[in-house]
């Protein structure tokens, strides 16, 4: 690719802004996407944190299923953070009796895994691919049940016996030109996994 | 990696708190008294639902003091849905925001709308892990909210009205000091935070950043998309609808639009189209005809 990047973050909700700015602290072309044209247009996609049950079906009812799904078939890469990674999993648990997501990922989530708020938190995370742990905030986040043959697993949970039914949980994945992690990294300053993120992208 | 993070993970921290705010940017939060409405609201796609009592439109109507909800309608709600639930709690009243912590809400609504229980002091709400959202009329009043510990912040309008005109006074006043903020000399904060009457440090904080800390939504007699696409298109981060929608014709109809509404506020084709075949919205009040003692956005200080 020639032209400087060109990422898109959905905008049907979420922290889109916290996205955006990541990605223009590293330097890439980033936009807000709403409109299939405009999901067409970009080398690379955020699905942003946000509610998941109104993710979807905001993309149901503005014709952004078959759009986003077509495209992330065909090899888009694509970056799911908290409910981004729900939307981009094959199997959800504990979602709405009518929750749909536009998959890619041979992932199970568990939506709420963590809990309510009280139970959102955030701790300092080993990644596959960062010299040193990242800073991960974790706001009512689904965990990884479990991943298929293709799933690289890039972080986990420490499997510790003080964090309960948390302890060792799959929190970030990669697969092909998709990622995934259950936790925020656009909230803060560190921008090391959106710059792995543009790795996948280059490397398409 | 064979490095194992030391860092024990910590919960109810600002960010975590302020975090959720976050990931409701671009969303409607409705107002439900019962686990059904609660149901059609998140059917409807709402982000998170309210559940009080009443809502404002009958807390108007009927009087009487308006406490938090009964708990068994808190659980049911809660059962109902699994979205974000949020309750509110009467201003002051820390005993009713403990019991809503230990129900298991996900955030807390300080809020005007019900009858205040301290004319004074508002909640210390750095004592407690669950965030609380608190309304605000101006600029000085929503930082001396945040100096309380108010993990996001709602301009108030003029809930149970229907009359979307004192929405949009609070949230221009508060865009309009904030951008009176951000253009002042360093020298000049020091006034500022007197005249705003509020700490120095957050003035100062907020007029480099030159938006608040925390997310801004609106609230308070939105009750048509369009209401709701002024609003965000007035700088308002998402959208508090209260008896907008069980009080309207087709409730499940008019929440789906208002969600349509907020995320296309800017695309008058799709506030036209969702505007279509809404049926009735909510009667109304106009805000000028409510003698001042029942003015709801008068309540907090």
């Amino acid at each position: 690719m020639n032209h400087p990047l060109h990422v898109g973050v959905l905008a049907l909700q979420g922290d889109v802004r916290e996205h955006l700015e990541a990605l223009l602290r590293l330097g890439v072309d980033a936009v807000p996407v709403r409109r299939p044209a405009e999901i067409a247009a970009a080398d690379g996609l955020i699905i942003p944190g946000g509610e998941s049950t109104t993710m979807i079906k905001l993309a149901r009812n503005f014709d952004l299923l078959d759009p986003l799904r077509d495209r992330i078939a065909a090899g888009l890469p694509t970056f799911g953070t908290c409910a981004g990674m729900i939307l981009l999993a094959d199997r959800i648990i504990d979602g709405t009796a009518d929750q749909t997501t536009l998959g890619g990922l041979d992932i199970t989530v568990r939506r709420n895994a963590f809990g309510r708020q009280t139970d959102s938190f955030e701790t300092d995370l080993a990644l596959t691919g960062l010299d040193t742990p990242v800073h991960a905030v974790f706001i009512r986040a689904p965990w990884v049940e479990s991943v298929g043959p293709a799933v690289e697993v890039l972080g986990r949970v420490p499997d510790r016996a003080d964090l309960g039914p948390a302890a060792g949980r799959i929190v970030a994945v990669r697969q092909g030109a998709l990622m995934a992690t259950s936790f925020h990294p656009e909230v803060g300053a560190d921008g090391r996994v959106h710059e792995l993120f543009l790795d996948l992208i280059r490397t398409r | 990696m064979d490095q194992t993070p030391e860092a024990t993970p910590s919960t109810g921290t600002s960010r975590v708190k302020r975090g959720l705010a976050e990931m409701l940017k671009g969303g409607v939060i409705m107002d439900v008294v019962t686990p059904e409405q609660a149901k059609i609201a998140e059917d409807a796609g709402a982000v998170a639902v309210m559940a009080l009592e009443r809502v404002p439109a009958d807390i108007r109507a009927q009087g009487g003091v308006s406490r938090m909800s009964d708990p068994d309608m808190i659980d049911g709600i809660i059962e109902a849905v699994s979205i974000p639930v949020m309750a509110k709690a009467r201003i002051g009243h820390f005993a009713e925001a403990q019991v809503l912590q230990a129900l298991g809400v996900d955030y807390i609504d300080e809020s005007e709308v019900l009858t205040p229980a301290d004319y004074a002091n508002h909640i210390d709400k750095w004592q407690f892990a669950v965030p609380f959202v608190c309304g605000a009329t101006n600029l000085g009043e929503a930082l001396r909210r945040i100096t309380e510990g108010a993990a996001m912040i709602r301009s108030k309008g003029e809930a149970g009205t229907g009359d979307v005109s004192n929405a949009v006074t609070h949230m221009r006043t508060i865009r309009a000091e904030l951008r009176r903020l951000y253009s002042m000399e360093s020298d000049e904060l020091y006034v500022a935070a007197k005249e705003l009457q509020a700490p120095y440090e957050l003035v100062r904080e907020v007029a480099e950043a030159g938006k608040l800390p925390v997310v801004l939504f609106t609230a308070g007699g939105i009750a048509t998309p369009a209401d709701a696409a002024m609003m965000m298109q007035l700088g308002a981060e998402g959208v508090f609808v209260g008896s907008g929608i069980f009080k309207s014709g087709n409730p499940a109809q008019r929440a789906e639009a208002i969600v349509k509404a907020t995320t296309f506020f800017d695309d008058p084709d799709v506030i036209a189209k969702v505007s279509r075949g809404l049926g009735e919205a909510m009667v109304g009040i106009n805000v000028d005809e409510i003698p001042q003692p029942h003015r709801l956005a008068e309540r907090g200080w």
